[in-house]
């Protein structure tokens, strides 16, 4: 009775925590002194909200997840569930294999934008200096080639298995160990949460993740807070499209088994143009598109013309925030017109 | 009751800290746990187990690598610091011909230019012909300034790698005295005490861990052994008798000479305009006999086995010089003269050894974490002094290969990019071990038939410029 108490305290001060940020956008906005900051404040202050949600909902499963993981140092038994859940995620001819043959053209995507706007100065590790944060990183298949490369590597996701298998194989690497780090959450907890997410990172990945998004527009919302100006995004996903269908659910998860079943919804995927149209309306410039392409029989990864089945997004922050927020006064009035 | 309210959220505010950030470093405790457990050791990023030509070459390619530079590297060396203040007068026995190929790797490693410094011999021409016939082929450049490739004693080119590293020294360790006596392979296990890492065992009881282990351990590789990796291996019942000849009179020595006799082939590598070194692959019982013969009639043996022309029978004989009559009528300009070798008039004092000749390959070069470079994956008859450029090449591709993983944040010791290596290298290399192997079966014998066929097949290669080029670009990858 008592738990269930403090828990909805919990909560509630959550919340207040949030609305008290929501007040300090809000005063903000309201010194620019335009009529169009009204409609803005309403949206924002609708996506602190369901972001407010979302955190109760993850504070619910995170107080769970505390109980267990704050009764022991190093629990014998967690751990051997880490080992076998490891030995899935790093399995390279696995049911991730897809995802680890994936690298060879995500990382140099990333690798190759980051050193377009910062150059390298360290000749071992290119990425030297850079704070990436890797949503939906899993088992941290992505995150270690990046934090090897010599960024600052934050990886989170709600699933506190993969944290925790990603956590026990990245702690094998003295290398990996000072670079890489792993958080139980989820994008909007880490954006919306204390100063320690908000614009701050050089880079945030997520891929392989917004198709299994329930909101993209908050997905791009706290993106935009945790990125430094001139920050880069980078999505990879798959298009909503018959030949996605077609390719990406029937043939790879019911046919080759390329992915388990049911680990794709068609109708989450979205489409590069919409992806586009959302993260330019949240102050987003999109630099490049293209398309992926998986061979199944040589399970290797190829770029390609066509954005058809899988694609490559990157997007770079907008630096003058007042100066993006004027293209968009129109559409919202004619919206609320409407 | 407001007091009570505000009393109890600072209450629940305070306890919501405290178990947010007990639930953080509860997380990173549990790493740290985990990351304790094996600071005892460092974790190298790359051991090289065997400091020989093959090894040191790959040490000094792995440390000036752009993209591995902040990796760690270790090169494990059973013996000695070989170092050298100044060349000695006397030559060693054992030489390697350096093809231009692996002359590039080692220039670009900055070794060759070590190695300039102190004593090398290029030569322009070589001459291969037959003791059973007339037949003969001479490969040389078109252009007559080039050279074909280089003879370099094996020691100098291991202390110029050695002082290379010595210049390396922030980027490669090198640990000499070192033997290794235990290796401990990555199992994919369940314990807690799990390492994913190789362990090496020194004799000296120091364990190191590796992300990458490098056997360049010789043709008896214990990294291979202990692998388990099955290898085709046979003795050839040839032993190689290796000496250092004093010539008879100096001469422009620019040419290296090879003849086969039914027992094996014999070769003079030039070294200086008055020495050479001998390479004479013979039968175990003949090359025991060798040793023992004194000075003069061991000199006396090696320019019969040059110059004498006892092996020859009329019918192959007059088949010969019909059939050279005939392909001159189709091609008279191809073909070059016959020149004999200069004669030997001494050898050098206490220089004459001898070693065991066999052929053997790895099936596998590659395991996870692990490749084999060098005599450890091939090992070859010296009849056409290949055995070294194959490790140089293994070399050049591995680090190429290394490089490009690093640059794409890999692990280096994933089997996704050793088995690139693997299949470029076994592509190149078996086709060449195939060669040589062919070379020496065909001319281990002085039965009629196969005299002839080879006697067609060298006239007819001999005049072939084209077939020669290509012979000789395969040869000086």
């Amino acid at each position: 009775m008592y738990s269930n108490k403090f828990r909805r305290l919990m909560l509630g001060l959550h919340c207040l925590k949030t609305t008290a940020v929501c007040g300090l956008v809000q005063r903000a906005a309201g010194r620019s002194g335009f009529g169009w900051t009204a409609v803005c404040r309403q949206r924002t202050l609708w996506l602190q909200r369901s972001a407010c949600r979302e955190i109760e909902r993850r504070a619910v499963l995170r107080q769970n997840g505390v109980r267990s993981a704050s009764h022991s140092t190093v629990d014998p038994d967690e751990l051997r569930k880490f080992q076998s859940l490891a030995n899935k995620w790093w399995d390279e001819q696995g049911e991730f294999a897809a995802l680890h043959a994936m690298n060879d053209l995500r990382v140099p995507f990333i690798r190759d934008n980051l050193l377009n706007v910062h150059r390298a100065r360290h000749p071992g590790k290119p990425l030297a200096g850079l704070k990436i944060l890797d949503v939906g990183c899993g088992g941290g298949l992505l995150t270690e080639p990046l934090g090897r490369l010599g960024a600052k590597v934050l990886g989170i996701d709600p699933v506190e298995n993969s944290i925790g298998t990603a956590q026990l194989h990245s702690s094998f690497d003295p290398d990996l160990c000072e670079r890489v780090s792993y958080q139980v959450c989820t994008l909007e907890e880490l954006s919306g949460g204390e100063d320690e997410g908000a614009g701050h990172f050089d880079a945030v990945v997520a891929s392989e993740v917004v198709e299994h998004l329930a909101d993209l527009e908050t997905f791009a919302f706290c993106c935009s807070q945790v990125l430094k100006p001139g920050g880069s995004l980078f999505i990879t996903t798959i298009n909503k499209t018959n030949l996605s269908y077609v390719l990406g659910i029937v043939v790879a998860e019911q046919l080759l088994r390329i992915v388990p079943d049911g680990t794709h919804d068609w109708e989450k995927f979205v489409s590069p143009v919409d992806l586009e149209r959302l993260l330019e309306s949240h102050g987003f410039s999109v630099q490049s598109v293209k398309g992926m392409l998986y061979n199944p029989l040589s399970g290797a990864w190829s770029w390609t013309d066509s954005t058809a089945i899988n694609y490559a997004l990157h997007a770079v922050k907008l630096r003058k925030q007042a100066e993006d927020s004027s293209l968009h006064p129109e559409d919202h009035t004619i919206e609320s017109s409407s | 009751m407001q007091k009570l309210m505000r009393a109890s959220l600072a209450l629940n505010g305070l306890s919501r800290c405290f178990v947010t950030e007990k639930h953080l470093s509860a997380i990173k405790v549990t790493r740290r746990g985990l990351v304790c457990a094996d600071h005892g050791n460092d974790v190298y990023d790359i051991i090289i187990s065997g400091g020989g030509m093959v090894g040191s070459a790959m040490a000094c390619s792995l440390g000036l690598d752009p993209n591995l530079e902040g990796k760690k590297i270790l090169l494990l060396e059973a013996g000695n610091k070989k170092l050298m203040d100044k060349v000695p007068d006397t030559y060693s026995t054992r030489v390697s011909s350096i093809s231009p190929g692996s002359a590039t790797l080692l220039s670009g490693i900055g070794a060759w230019e070590h190695i300039t410094k102190m004593r090398f011999k290029p030569y322009k021409k070589m001459q291969v012909w037959d003791a059973c016939s007339d037949a003969l082929i001479t490969f040389d450049k078109e252009n007559v300034e080039d050279e074909m490739a280089y003879i370099v004693e094996n020691d100098l080119v291991v202390a110029a790698l050695t002082r290379q590293l010595d210049s390396l020294s922030e980027n490669v360790q090198v640990k000499y005295r070192s033997k290794v006596v235990k290796y401990t392979w990555p199992m994919p296990s369940q314990e807690t005490d799990y390492i994913p890492w190789v362990c090496v065992t020194l004799a000296n009881g120091e364990t190191l861990q590796t992300k990458l282990l490098i056997g360049a351990d010789g043709p008896n590789s214990m990294v291979r052994r202990e692998l388990g990796i099955p290898t085709v291996k046979w003795n050839y019942d040839q032993s190689a008798v290796v000496a250092v000849l004093h010539l008879s009179e100096p001469t422009e020595n620019n040419v290296a000479w090879q003849r086969f006799l039914p027992t094996g082939p014999i070769a003079m590598l030039p070294l200086s305009d008055t020495h050479s070194s001998l390479v004479w692959s013979t039968s175990h019982s003949l090359a025991e006999e060798l040793l023992e013969l004194d000075e003069e009639r061991f000199v006396d043996a090696i320019n019969s086995a040059f110059w004498s022309n006892e092996n020859q029978s009329d019918l192959i004989e007059t088949a010969g010089s019909l059939f050279r009559g005939a392909l001159s009528a189709i091609m008279p300009s191809a073909g070059s003269p016959r020149q004999l070798p200069p004669s030997v008039a001494g050898i050098g004092p206490k220089s004459r050894v001898m070693f065991p000749l066999g052929m053997g390959h790895a099936s596998e070069y590659i395991r996870h974490r692990v490749a084999l470079i060098g005599d450890a994956a091939h090992r070859v008859h010296p009849l056409a002094g290949q055995g070294v450029n194959l490790g140089f090449g293994d070399v050049a591709c591995l680090t190429q290969i290394l490089s490009q993983a690093a640059f794409n944040g890999k692990d280096l010791g994933a089997i996704q990019h050793l088995l690139e290596y693997e299949t470029e290298r076994q592509r190149h290399n078996l086709p060449m071990m195939a060669a040589i192997d062919l070379m020496k079966r065909l001319y281990s014998t002085n039965a009629a038939p196969v005299v002839l066929l080879r006697t067609f097949g060298l006239q007819a290669t001999n005049m072939l410029p084209t077939l020669k080029e290509q012979i000789m670009a395969f040869a000086s990858k």
